[in-house]
């Protein structure tokens, strides 16, 4: 298995995580997927795009860097996001009973890790 | 060790994964032994991390070891898990009236009381508040001893708020910012600076208009629903949006070592005072 593989397995692995892929923020084009069956990485990998890039600029207007994590949380689950390095975004999808936390921590460790 | 604690551990021994826990836990704490209710809750919660019921006990706990930062988060853990958690907001009714802020104490008790009106503790909790509300004119009474950390997310929720001409007027909203915007990037009220003290109010208002209908439209096509928040942690601060309206975003910006979880609970009730300054009827 490869590193970046083996980085989506333990993300994925976490409780309530649906599925998580690597995606290219700029042009929001999926790089490497560990998704659950019926789980469309395009659509999820062009939304978290167009949407951290919005909230890059914004707090980038606030004198601030580029965010470390992204929680945007939906009435019956979450996305989260890590953004990284070379343009790259570690994204999860995850249900509403998901231990949030432990995904957060893998991710923010995952991303450090294909730096 | 008492027959009933007996046989809480022995259930749990034989059974990890089932909820006696919190039974044991509250049993340990009623008898003054803390830091093994302590344990036993933490325990329940790694395999149970998102269960309020859970998180509320551990608040109950760490605030009978004085630990009220702590016992905070944990409640704010717990409404974070089930909004309508009434021990979660009894608890941190409890301390907001601690730190003085009867108002906040005011409303969290009242929502606990519409929640689960038949608790009388909650009921005497209230008359105990209201009571030392009239005894003292200001409306504040003495804080307490220690008050870090109601006192950091007291969101001013004065009945003149709503009418003064800025929405976030009150010095206790932070020291670097609280924007209303509307879903053109204008920005309505509050303010904001960066880390390094400029006023950034605009620039990011402009960059903020369509997050709202990029964010409804992701958590739509995902089949997640309609969003609720947006979280957005970096090295200089932390970022907490939510949507009063549907045409209106609120930006809540606060310093990192703020938890998240206790950022969201200062923009719920911002947001809250946003829908009263925009006529909106809850």
């Amino acid at each position: 298995m490869s590193p970046t593989n083996a980085v989506l397995e333990r993300v994925t692995r976490v409780p309530g995580v649906r599925g998580s892929l690597l995606i290219s923020a700029t042009d929001g084009l999926v790089v490497a997927e560990r998704l659950m069956d019926g789980i469309d990485g395009r659509a999820i990998a062009a939304l978290a795009a167009n949407l951290i890039q919005r909230l890059v600029r914004a707090t980038a207007g606030a004198g601030m860097r580029i965010p470390t994590f992204v929680h945007l949380r939906g009435n019956t689950g979450s996305v989260l996001a890590a953004p990284g390095r070379n343009d790259l975004v570690l994204v999860a999808l995850a249900g509403v009973d998901a231990n949030l936390g432990l995904a957060r921590v893998e991710m923010l460790d995952a991303v450090d890790r294909l730096a | 060790m008492t027959d009933d604690i007996r046989a809480l551990t022995a259930r749990l021994a034989n059974e990890p994964s089932s909820l006696a826990f919190l039974e044991l836990g509250e049993a340990l704490r009623r008898r003054g032994q803390l830091e093994a209710a302590y344990k036993v809750v933490r325990g329940g919660l790694s395999r149970y991390p998102g269960l309020a019921d859970a998180h509320d006990l551990l608040g109950r706990i760490l605030g009978d070891q004085g630990d009220l930062a702590g016992a905070f988060d944990a409640w704010a853990d717990a409404l974070r898990f089930d909004p309508m958690q009434s021990g979660a907001l009894k608890g941190i009714g409890f301390l907001y009236f601690r730190a003085g802020n009867v108002d906040a104490a005011l409303e969290h008790l009242q929502r606990a009381a519409d929640i689960d009106p038949d608790d009388e503790s909650i009921a005497q909790a209230l008359a105990r508040v209201r009571a030392a509300a009239r005894a003292a004119p200001a409306g504040r009474p003495e804080p307490a001893e220690d008050t870090s950390a109601p006192a950091q997310v007291t969101a001013a929720p004065t009945e003149e708020g709503a009418a003064a001409t800025s929405l976030f007027a009150s010095p206790e909203n932070g020291d670097q910012g609280m924007m209303l915007v509307d879903g053109n990037g204008l920005r309505l009220s509050g303010n904001l600076r960066s880390p390094s003290n400029e006023d950034v109010g605009d620039r990011v208002a402009a960059e903020l208009a369509g997050v709202s209908k990029e964010a409804s439209r992701t958590t739509k096509l995902l089949g997640l629903g309609a969003w609720v928040a947006i979280a957005v942690e970096s090295p200089e601060g932390n970022l907490f949006l939510v949507a009063p309206t549907p045409n209106t975003l609120l930006l809540t910006m606060r310093d990192p070592s703020l938890p998240m979880a206790r950022l969201g609970l200062i923009a719920e009730r911002a947001a809250r005072e946003a829908r009263a300054w925009l006529g909106v009827q809850e």
